[in-house]
């Protein structure tokens, strides 16, 4: 089945005075898929995020997003995505029913369709009784849930996760990895980070980016074959100690 | 657009230090500056050691008293006795009148009277020394029976007859109010979108820097403009300090000042990380010059030439000149349009460069 590619990033270069965060990358997304982006911390994946989002400008490279180009239409791009950042992003201080009041605004989703879509994915995660609770008093696993469910809720093409699952106990994992595929099944690609081995797994591409370069990109099957691992927690050590024996 | 400021409010009213200091700090610092912070003098305790005894320095004396400035704390008997009283500290002053007081005053002698105060405390001391030089000179042409003798100084305080105090507060504590919520609290808060990682959504979302900015700042114009208003309120009602001029005035005037303070207050939120660093140099960068450098309560032509150049830099400065011009002096726009055109020409230059900033942030 050939699917057609929703991004397409061809030499992205990113770099900080001297230091070089991104070096070259070149990959492509396909529609529909979801793709991981694997590494050690520092290894560049936040800033790639940021620069497909349109936080951040690229020092070079060829990036084309959801069909519009980074450079010139990063506006049509903001249309068309979803963004669950690193921090946790919700307001505290607000109700649950605000926070997706709040974001589905600022999508122009219109007031009745907020609501249905609040009512929808308040059932899904069976949080009804936490409506109108103050997300400050609601427990992280279940925030995490609900930024989740505000980041897509305006049913954009692509939703970016910049590194999802960390600090969320492992049955909320668990539970948030079924959110992810229940996402990609409705058409909308998942573009993640992680430096968790075992969620690379469950991508169904996975890049691993060691010290602002790809070392590696394929399925994880096809990448444990490839470098000759059981696991892909194998196969980044072996990466990254071929790197350090190179520079070494 | 509506939602942002909806959702700004929640923010607001969920806060209770915030709360505190957009609603609790006007009202304390004004009733603060009215009641506790007073240059006026009242019931200042005082010493007579009396040489002559006569009538003249007895009604002198009541004079002193009757003034309302002064409360005879004692009578002293010798010199010795003054130093002591100083000591303790239980007067601010002592009066000494000269051996043959009377006498010496119908033969046209000139008798002395000598003023001792204490002047730890320096302004106090002139100006018990004034009222007391000016209740003598008065005692003296009273009994020379209205005849004039050289020159006479007749002094009018206009704006301000009574010397109040109040007159001078009201309008120094609506401009360190105006200037503290709006650049700070905006700062603050756009600065804890930051912290927190909300900022991040906001950028990746549809909506236009403008439009995030506006938002942000919409609710505190309101309340700040509340806030000013509740000011001369309390001003008018409590201290009885007048609007001369035209009240529509000062609010557009005031209008401008906010939208100045807002403007530095973005400024300020590009240039901070966390809401600590806002807090710090919106604290040492705005209120401290506000309250020493505007002329609030030193007067900027006694400051050293260097300290003036910079308090010309300073937006309260200028924004104390119209407000005090507009409600004590009660004169229009032709007096007062040079202060309102720099600080329009601030508030162009601060907005710029704040929103300029902001743009770079995002890439």
């Amino acid at each position: 089945m050939k699917r057609e590619n929703i991004i397409e990033v061809k030499d992205l270069t990113k770099k900080f005075g001297n230091f070089t965060a991104n070096d070259k990358l070149t990959f492509s997304v396909r529609k529909g898929e979801v793709f991981g982006f694997l590494g050690a911390n520092g290894a560049g994946k936040t800033t790639a995020i940021k620069i497909l989002c349109g936080l951040s400008k690229p020092t070079s490279g060829d990036i084309s997003v959801v069909g519009y180009d980074v450079y010139t239409q990063p506006e049509e791009i903001k249309k068309n995505i979803g963004y669950m950042s690193q921090k946790f992003s919700l307001y505290e201080d607000l109700t649950t029913a605000e926070n997706f009041r709040f974001f589905g605004g600022i999508y122009g989703l219109k007031k009745a369709e907020i609501k249905q879509k609040t009512s929808f994915y308040l059932q899904q995660l069976d949080m009804e009784n936490a409506r109108d609770k103050i997300i400050q008093s609601v427990p992280l696993g279940w925030k995490q849930k609900l930024a989740f469910s505000i980041a897509v809720m305006h049913e954009p093409d692509i939703v970016f996760l910049d590194e999802p699952t960390s600090g969320v106990d492992p049955i909320t994992r668990r539970q948030f990895w079924d959110m992810i595929y229940n996402t990609a099944r409705e058409g909308i690609t998942v573009f993640l980070t992680t430096h968790y081995m075992d969620e690379a797994e469950y991508c169904e591409r996975v890049t691993i980016l060691v010290d602002g370069r790809i070392e590696a990109l394929d399925t994880p099957m096809a990448l444990k074959k490839q470098f000759g691992g059981s696991s892909m927690e194998e196969v980044f050590v072996k990466l990254a100690r071929k790197k350090l024996t190179v520079d070494g | 657009m509506k939602g942002f400021i909806i959702k700004e409010f929640h923010h607001i009213f969920r806060d209770v230090r915030t709360m505190i200091i957009i609603f609790g700090m006007p009202v304390v610092q004004i009733l603060l500056f009215g009641f506790a912070i007073t240059t006026e003098i009242k019931d200042a305790k005082i010493a007579v050691l009396d040489h002559s005894k006569d009538r003249a320095t007895r009604e002198i004396t009541n004079k002193l008293v009757a003034s309302g400035y002064f409360l005879l704390e004692s009578d002293l008997q010798s010199y010795d006795e003054i130093e002591e009283y100083f000591r303790k500290g239980d007067i601010n002053e002592v009066v000494i009148f000269e051996s043959n007081f009377e006498n010496k005053l119908k033969k046209n002698e000139q008798p002395s009277v000598q003023i001792i105060a204490d002047a730890s405390n320096p302004n106090t001391a002139s100006l018990l020394t004034n009222y007391t030089i000016g209740i003598l000179s008065d005692y003296q042409q009273q009994i020379s029976g209205g005849k004039k003798q050289g020159v006479i100084a007749e002094t009018k305080m206009l704006y301000n007859s009574e010397l109040k105090g109040v007159f001078m507060f009201v309008p120094g504590v609506i401009t360190i109010l105006l200037m503290l919520v709006c650049a700070m609290m905006t700062s603050i808060s756009i600065a804890r979108e930051k912290e927190l990682g909300t900022m991040e959504v906001l950028l990746v979302s549809p909506l236009k820097p403008v439009q995030i900015i506006t938002g942000k700042v919409v609710p505190y114009v309101l309340l700040s403009f509340i806030n000013a208003v509740t000011i001369l309120l309390l001003g008018y009602f409590v201290f009885g300090v007048p609007v001369r001029g035209s009240l529509i005035l000062l609010l557009l005037e005031s209008i401008l000042f906010i939208v100045l303070a807002l403007s530095l207050g973005i400024f300020i939120s590009t240039i901070s990380k966390t809401q600590q660093v806002a807090l710090m140099i919106s604290l040492a960068g705005l209120m401290l010059p506000t309250i020493l450098l505007s002329g609030f309560i030193f007067p900027v032509e006694n400051m050293p030439v260097p300290l003036q150049w910079v308090s010309n830099l300073m937006p309260p400065r200028w924004f104390i000149i119209i407000i005090k011009t507009i409600m004590l002096k009660g004169v229009g726009l032709a007096y007062i349009w040079k202060e309102t055109l720099i600080l329009f020409g601030m508030t162009l230059i601060f907005l710029g460069l704040g929103i300029k900033n902001f743009k770079i942030r995002l890439e």
